[in-house]
């Protein structure tokens, strides 16, 4: 039987950036939050430190920050009717673990939504009529505005020290930053980071086409902050080894750095790493949840960890699974579309190309997020009358390093291997520009989480498919 | 050519007792007297053969064999084998990644859709295993000889064979082996030296990739668009 801890007021499941935010929130207000994390603690300072940190094989070949597939993964399918497998090894996407979750490895890109996707089937609907929208096309309103959630995306942007320019402030267009973002209150935080030759050469191009580049707002600090918490942010490095990797510098925002030192000193709080959370405590008949068990991963004990408030801060994936494994909600079901836990599972697409160009890229000299961006293309920034479609993204320079396992393209038709490989390799290392457009899909019938009838984790928990 | 006629296996074989000086004389000879270059690092660098902790005399030799055509002896480089190449995926087969970790390993084990991944119940030690095993085969079957004792231009054009898809091989997917073969020489090429390829930076220096600190914040204005040439430094630099 599981051991019963004595009752709090809160417990996070998942100490990324949301668990560590609410966390601090909910202590803030006076109550006493259990921050429960299935990974291990880590500090920056141990675990991001020169010259270790450098290295690209453990970090972006063998993914060392990533969830350990052995423990838990999920199943893919391409079709509802196609038999889901799970992801043995990482492809895209890999789940973040341990202490600061994907926070402690993420790029900083640190985009707000459009205010049209807030509404977006009453925006859609309004500009292209009532039958715009195809029926297996599951798009909803959120139910809130961009404007309510404005000043938590300044709360965050403090929080982070982002580095930006605004585009918009207040409802006046601002020069140099993206005309098309929602007004903001206030500038960000910190000034754009320096533009790289890709930034330059892709914004020049841009402007001459009648677009209107911007710097990418990104999470790494431009110069040395103070945050909201009154947390030292570090500068930027422009080290080229951002995604993937922890940040030696303290310059790229993570929860490990810009809100746990401080939750830490707090009585308040407690956290507890190796804690993998197995189940909700649900009582079924009061229709709530009265808190959690988790497998404490140093001892293989179960442990139940009552509290009034139980707050899901971990991947959809395992939200989801919590919620379904519980019996909370009714479950989606693609084939009627009635329920909405699991419903509307959505990531992203990319595509892109690369251009060899005579100018001196440097390429190992890079911040993880792009240098520039233009948003043309984003959202309903343009006119989708007749193009069969809804949606775009922001279309960007995407060298962010230059680290030779991974970034070191050929033009087409060289040889994958052999001397004439490696001519053209040596080449075109410096002299290559790849452009990403980061594109939103939005949700179809057929975009949906739910329990897989075959493969377990490691605590014997279906995998979500 | 010199190369075809180099008995690989059992110099592989006696490779922990003479590595040094015979390594220092192959280089040598593969390189060829006009290539300052490549001697100049090979020279700096440890015995192309250390001591193997996992792979088998036939496994090293197919794999010396393989890194040597992936990464031929030019201008621009010593031999994948010279580079370290074979110690390189002998320390990491031996080591975590080639035992699975991070690989979920549960059943039933099904072929998928490419999108899928990668759906065998075998480690990377047992898949290269395999791999070479049915390489070899197919390669007596096609040329009469294992692999390693394939004349430079046959060892290239079964290359081709395999990464094209259009190897026969029994049990095994040749296309699979030959991507996680080529996967495998691209990592210890580039990778930090620490690993036991990529020997005396040699790639690096190649690309012009200063590796590490890589603390630019004062000079990301200053190099933009500008030719730099920096000597680069590994973690061991700084370790």
């Amino acid at each position: 039987m599981a051991r019963t801890m004595k009752a709090v007021d809160a417990v996070m499941v998942g100490m990324g950036w949301t668990g560590s935010i609410m966390a601090r929130e909910l202590t803030k207000a006076g109550l006493t939050v259990v921050g429960l994390e299935r990974g291990v603690e880590k500090s920056p300072r141990e675990d991001f430190a020169l010259p270790r940190i450098r290295d690209e094989l453990k970090y972006r070949v063998r993914q060392d920050l990533m969830l350990d597939t052995s423990i838990e993964t999920h199943t893919l399918r391409n079709t509802p009717s196609e038999l889901a497998l799970p992801m043995r090894k990482w492809d895209v996407p890999p789940v973040g673990d341990g202490l600061g979750g994907a926070g402690a490895h993420w790029n900083g890109v640190t985009w707000r939504f459009s205010p049209s996707e807030f509404v977006l089937r009453s925006h859609l609907t309004q500009r292209y009529g009532k039958n715009a929208i195809p029926d297996d096309m599951t798009i909803q309103d959120w139910g809130i505005t961009y404007e309510d959630l404005e000043p938590h995306y300044e709360h965050f942007e403090r929080l982070c020290g982002t580095s930006g320019k605004a585009g918009n402030l207040r409802g006046q267009i601002v020069a140099g930053g993206n005309p098309f973002e929602g007004p903001r209150q206030n500038e960000y935080p910190n000034k754009p980071l320096i533009m790289s030759q890709a930034g330059l050469i892709f914004s020049k191009a841009a402007e001459s086409l009648g677009y209107h580049p911007f710097p990418t707002p990104a999470s790494n600090s431009s110069a040395p902050y103070i945050n909201s918490e009154g947390l030292p942010v570090g500068q930027c490095q422009y080290c080229g080894h951002c995604e993937y990797f922890g940040c030696e510098a303290n310059a790229k925002a993570s929860p490990l750095v810009c809100v746990l030192p401080v939750l830490m000193q707090d009585q308040k709080f407690e956290l507890r790493t190796q804690a993998y959370v197995k189940e909700l405590v649900y009582d079924k008949a009061a229709k709530k949840v009265r808190g959690v068990v988790y497998v404490d991963r140093r001892t293989g004990e179960e442990v139940e960890q009552p509290a009034e408030l139980v707050v899901l801060c971990a991947y959809p994936f395992n939200n989801t699974l919590l919620l379904l494994t519980a019996g909370i909600g009714e479950p989606y079901d693609p084939m009627t579309g009635k329920g909405v836990v699991g419903k509307n599972y959505c990531h992203q697409t990319t595509s892109g190309l690369v251009m060899f160009v005579e100018d001196e890229m440097n390429p190992f000299i890079g911040t993880g997020a792009s240098p520039a961006a233009i948003d043309d293309f984003q959202a309903d920034n343009f006119d989708h009358g007749g193009l069969g479609f809804f949606g775009g993204g922001f279309i960007s320079p995407a060298l962010s390093g230059g680290r030779p396992i991974q970034v070191r393209a050929v033009p087409p038709g060289t040889p994958r291997w052999g001397s004439a490989w490696k001519e053209a390799t040596v080449r075109w290392y410096k002299h290559h520009l790849p452009i990403n457009c980061h594109g939103i899909s939005y949700a179809h019938r057929t975009n949906y989480l739910d329990l897989d009838p075959t493969y377990k984790d490691a605590i014997g928990r279906p995998l979500i498919p | 050519m010199a190369e075809d006629r180099i008995p690989r296996r059992s110099f592989l074989k006696s490779a922990g007792v003479a590595g040094t000086a015979v390594a220092g004389a192959l280089t040598g000879t593969l390189t060829g007297p006009t290539e300052a270059q490549a001697q100049a690092n090979a020279a700096a660098a440890p015995p192309a053969q250390e001591p193997l902790l996992t792979l088998t005399a036939t496994e090293a030799a197919f794999l010396s064999a393989a890194y040597d055509t992936l990464i031929p002896a030019d201008k621009l480089s010593p031999s994948g084998t010279d580079c370290g190449l074979v110690t390189y995926i002998d320390r990491q087969l031996a080591g975590a990644w080639g035992g699975g970790a991070k690989l979920y390993r549960s059943g039933p084990f099904i072929e998928g859709k490419p999108e899928q991944g990668y759906q065998l119940s075998l480690t990377p030690r047992e898949f290269f295993a395999a791999g070479i095993k049915a390489a070899n085969a197919w390669s007596r079957k096609t040329y009469g000889k294992d692999f390693d004792r394939l004349a430079a231009t046959e060892r290239e054009a079964a290359l081709k064979t395999m990464e094209a898809g259009k190897a026969e091989f029994a049990e095994t997917n040749g296309k699979q082996f030959f991507e996680m073969l080529l996967q495998s020489a691209m990592e210890g090429f580039f990778a930090d030296p620490i690993y036991g390829g990529n020997r005396n930076k040699v790639s690096w220096r190649m690309l012009g990739y200063p590796g590490l600190p890589a603390t630019y914040a004062g000079k990301a204005l200053e190099y933009r668009g500008k030719k730099v040439a920096i000597e680069p430094q590994s973690i061991a630099d700084f370790s």
